[in-house]
């Protein structure tokens, strides 16, 4: 913009000053903060489409949903409160930088909430999933930019948000380099060829193949 | 963990997949989820007002009533339902706990009743959200002072023991406790008023002399006015002394204010009394008589605007500092300004900064005096713009200050309403309370009558005055009566307990009633035929019958209740009959003592029985001096009293209205 035309509009503004100094007017709310935003309601989809296209049954999908909406009365959560919910259950750390994974992780349309239909359709595929199923989701998970890749840099962000988890105090205690020690095992472990990334078919080879992680797929499985 | 958010937990397990493949030892095992109960809906019925929930939204909190075991107990197997006998209306907020997480505090609830209800559920009032915390903090605070000041009036009530030193103390420091107390208050008021007085007096200029000029009164009549000095000081020093004295706590008191300002006040006296030949000092001597005019602070003890205008200024301390604070800003700068605005006129009076001072205060405070002017137009100008801002900056910190003034004179004022309700309430707590005990005299009388009549064999009367008693009172009376019974003693009301106060100071021995007092009345059947003991000896009639029988056994002699050195009053209980002949009553006397030997029983068809109950404070007085009227039978005598059953002198009298008077058992 011109200076002239800057300068003009600052006279312009200090003139509606000093015009409202003397009416006193000053502090009466502007226009435009009369426009709240208009809070976000969000209904789910019948009962028995979710039933259909989860797989759990009508009860727990009630029992679930009750408990969602009780902590969400709107229907949606939002990032913050997701943060805040999930810090709930690790006291000692700080959990909101894997908060923030996981949140975009179940934001399957990346609308910046996750409604209960995003919400049910994850732990569908968490706790009722198949295998193959869970491991893309954990490679979804590990994926920050969904581009098909992980590299060592997304990997180490990942470790470093599960360790500050743990919080301070451990035994024995955390160092500085320990995420990235973890994240070149993991490396080793799972890129095959090599390349510094590791693609979803390496990954889930790579997991198939390790009893460890087999049995530990299988863990949560009554949770609800 | 919070546990509202314990329905995510499900949710935080499953999202721990993430964790698996970067995990290289393996995962624990997993709790199993044995107990695995379909949620089920409770009904929580809460006088008649039936609240359904999920038995897990209860179980969030088990630390509380409905989230353990504990609602067990109330548990109602015919209607399969939990049935709570409390306020529906403040259920709603405590269910809400459990549903929200959030304990509110609702504003119409009265706090001590949601305190009563959230301590019956279990529930600690900490964790009042943050929206309602403050309000339900204040109210409570609100009420603990309300508290506070009816337990501190209740401390007003006389002690028994308190020593010498104590009752001087609470004398000074509530002159309405006793006269003396009210008369020495008056006395040092007054004569604080006088000092005052003679103070402001004493520079008054009076009557020229021919020489002269105006001389002033003080210097006048010296003499005088000294003596009065003199006098008002002597008051003040003893007072103090004296207050020192019954001070609980002597360090306290000297530190205290007011015990200051006495000091103060009566100080320059002593001083100026070692001081009057030093003519150095005399001048300091003279500077020092200032001081006396804090005596005037003296009359705060005896005002209580002044001291709650006192404790407003202390309150308000941060306010007038602000005052303070800004004016001398606003000072400093506008003085300057003036100083060097008003630098270039001639002969002006702004010689210096601090010379300044003074303009702009009085021009600040809108005062005005006109001994210091402006002279140039800058000098105006600023001059104006003081004037204005002067009326601005007072008047920011004086409405804080009013209404703080405010609040404190309408809490005392409360307090001063509180108290006066508070004696209209004891009255009607005692009213209630002579209520109540009257209906229990009632209805022994009428008990009494009941069997009276049944001896006596009228039907008709019996209808008249026998009152439908429900069971409760009927348990209750039961329960007044075996207190009497264990006691020995009974209740009597306050009239006949007056009246016979009265009689036992009136009576001294000798008048003696002429009838013989029989004793020995085993056998006697009373006029209340199955009473088994004789309770008192009654005698409040105008001819009080002294005792002439022969108390066997030893017996203190405060029994006698007809002796002027007895110690407790014996209060009687006796049961006037009022005999329809009035031909009966010559003879009365002997025939109802004949009728005590024989134990025949009172002879009287009509008329009316009143009961007076009267209790005896001591039970071994109990064996009678003035029996009076059918005998009784002996009374037992009471486990520790050395006295052994010493028959009671059954006397009759009849007064002359024709009452016989008979004790009751």
């Amino acid at each position: 913009m011109s200076c002239r035309k800057r300068c003009k509009r600052e006279i312009f503004k200090f003139a509606q000053y000093m015009f409202r100094l003397v009416t006193g007017t000053l502090n009466t709310d502007s226009v435009e903060d009369e426009l709240e935003q208009s809070a976000v309601r969000h209904r789910p989809e019948g009962l028995e489409q979710l039933e259909a296209q989860t797989r759990f049954s009508r009860k727990e999908l009630q029992i679930l949903y009750r408990g969602f909406k009780n902590e969400c009365p709107s229907g949606v959560v939002n990032e913050e409160t997701f943060k805040d919910i999930y810090s709930q259950f690790f006291p000692q750390g700080d959990a909101s930088t894997y908060a923030h994974f996981l949140f975009n992780a179940f934001d399957t349309d990346h609308n910046g909430s996750v409604s209960f239909e995003d919400f049910v359709m994850g732990l569908s595929i968490l706790l009722r999933g198949t295998i193959q199923e869970k491991l893309n989701w954990a490679f979804n998970l590990y994926d920050i930019n969904k581009d098909g890749f992980i590299t060592k840099e997304e990997m180490l962000d990942i470790m470093k948000a599960i360790y500050d988890m743990m919080g301070k105090c451990t035994y024995p205690v955390l160092k500085e380099e320990t995420p990235h020690q973890h994240v070149e095992i993991f490396f080793q472990k799972m890129d095959k060829n090599k390349d510094g990334v590791v693609t979803i078919d390496e990954f889930i080879d790579c997991c198939q193949n390790d009893d460890n992680i087999m049995r530990s797929m299988h863990l949560f499985e009554n949770v609800i | 963990m919070a546990s509202g958010v314990a329905a995510w937990l499900p949710f935080a397990r499953a999202a721990a997949i993430g964790w698996m493949p970067v995990a290289n030892c393996p995962m624990p095992v997993a709790p199993r989820d044995n107990s695995k109960r379909q949620d089920e809906l409770i009904v929580l019925n809460v006088s008649g007002r039936r609240f359904q929930t999920w038995r897990t939204t209860l179980d969030r909190y088990p630390d509380t009533l409905l989230g353990s075991s504990e609602k067990e107990f109330f548990y109602n197997e015919e209607t399969r339902e939990y049935f709570f006998d409390r306020d529906p209306d403040a259920f709603r907020s405590i269910l809400n706990f459990y549903r929200t997480g959030k304990l509110h505090y609702p504003r119409y609830e009265c706090i001590s009743a949601y305190d009563e209800e959230l301590a019956f559920f279990g529930i600690i009032p900490e964790i009042i959200g943050d929206c309602c915390y403050e309000e339900y903090k204040d109210r409570k605070r609100e009420n603990a002072e309300r508290l506070q000041d009816d337990q501190e009036e209740n401390k007003d009530l006389k002690l028994p023991n308190m020593t010498c030193r104590e009752t001087m103390w609470r004398a000074f420091e509530n002159p309405h406790t006793s006269t003396m107390a009210l008369v020495f208050y008056y006395v040092t008021g007054f004569f604080i008023a006088i000092s005052v007085i003679t103070n402001v007096v004493e520079t008054v200029p009076c009557g020229a002399t021919a020489s002269q000029k105006d001389v002033p009164c003080g210097e006048r009549y010296t003499v005088a006015f000294f003596c009065m000095d003199t006098a008002c000081v002597m008051i003040f020093t003893v007072e103090y002394l004296m207050r020192l004295f019954a001070a609980p706590s002597r360090y306290r008191f000297m530190r205290s204010v007011m015990s200051i300002i006495d000091v103060v006040a009566i100080l320059p006296y002593y001083i100026g009394l070692v001081m009057t030949d030093n003519e150095d000092v005399s001048g300091a001597f003279v500077t020092l008589r200032v001081f006396r005019v804090f005596r005037i602070f003296k009359f705060s003890r005896h005002s209580q605007g002044l001291r709650i205008l006192g404790y407003t200024l202390k309150s308000c301390a941060s306010e007038l500092g602000f005052l303070l604070f800004s004016l001398t800003m606003a000072i400093i700068i506008f003085a300057t300004v003036m100083f060097y605005a008003e630098k270039g006129s001639s002969s002006s009076k702004f010689t210096s900064i601090p010379a300044s001072f003074w303009y702009t205060i009085v021009t600040m405070t809108t005062l005005g005096y006109g001994d210091m002017v402006p002279k140039t137009i800058a000098g105006k100008i600023f001059g104006s713009i003081c004037s204005l801002s002067g009326v601005l900056v007072i008047a920011l910190p004086v409405p804080v200050i009013v209404s703080n003034f405010s609040r404190i004179y309408h809490q005392n004022q409360r307090a001063d309403k509180r108290r006066a309700q508070k004696k209209a309430r004891l009255a009607r707590i005692r009213i209630a309370k002579t209520g109540s005990t009257n209906a229990f005299l009632q209805s022994k009388r009428s008990g009494l009558l009941d069997e009276l009549l049944e001896l006596t064999g009228t039907e008709a009367d019996e209808q008249k005055l026998s009152k439908s008693v429900s069971l409760l009172e009927s348990q209750h009376y039961h329960l007044l009566h075996c207190l009497e019974k264990t006691t020995a003693h009974e209740f009597v009301d306050e009239q006949m307990y007056e009246q016979n106060s009265l009689e036992t100071a009136l009576q001294s021995g000798p008048s003696r009633s002429p009838s013989p007092s029989s004793s020995h009345g085993d056998s006697a059947s009373t006029c209340c035929g199955c009473r088994a003991r004789r309770k008192g000896t009654a005698l409040p009639d105008p001819h009080p019958n002294p005792n002439p029988l022969p108390l066997p056994g030893p017996q203190p002699p405060h029994h006698h209740y007809h002796h002027p050195q007895q110690g407790p009053l014996q209060e009687l209980s006796a049961i006037h009959i009022q005999c329809g002949d009035p031909a009966s009553h010559k003879t009365s006397r002997s025939i109802l003592n004949q009728k005590a030997e024989d134990g025949s029983r009172i002879n009287c068809r009509r008329g009316q029985v009143t009961t007076a109950i009267i209790s005896l404070p001591s039970p071994p007085t109990l064996d009678g001096d003035g029996l009076h009227g059918p005998p009784h039978q002996r009374r037992p005598p009471p486990p520790p009293g050395p006295t052994q059953g010493p028959p009671p002198s059954i006397q009759t009298t009849s007064s002359s209205s024709h009452i016989v008077k008979v004790s009751a058992l």
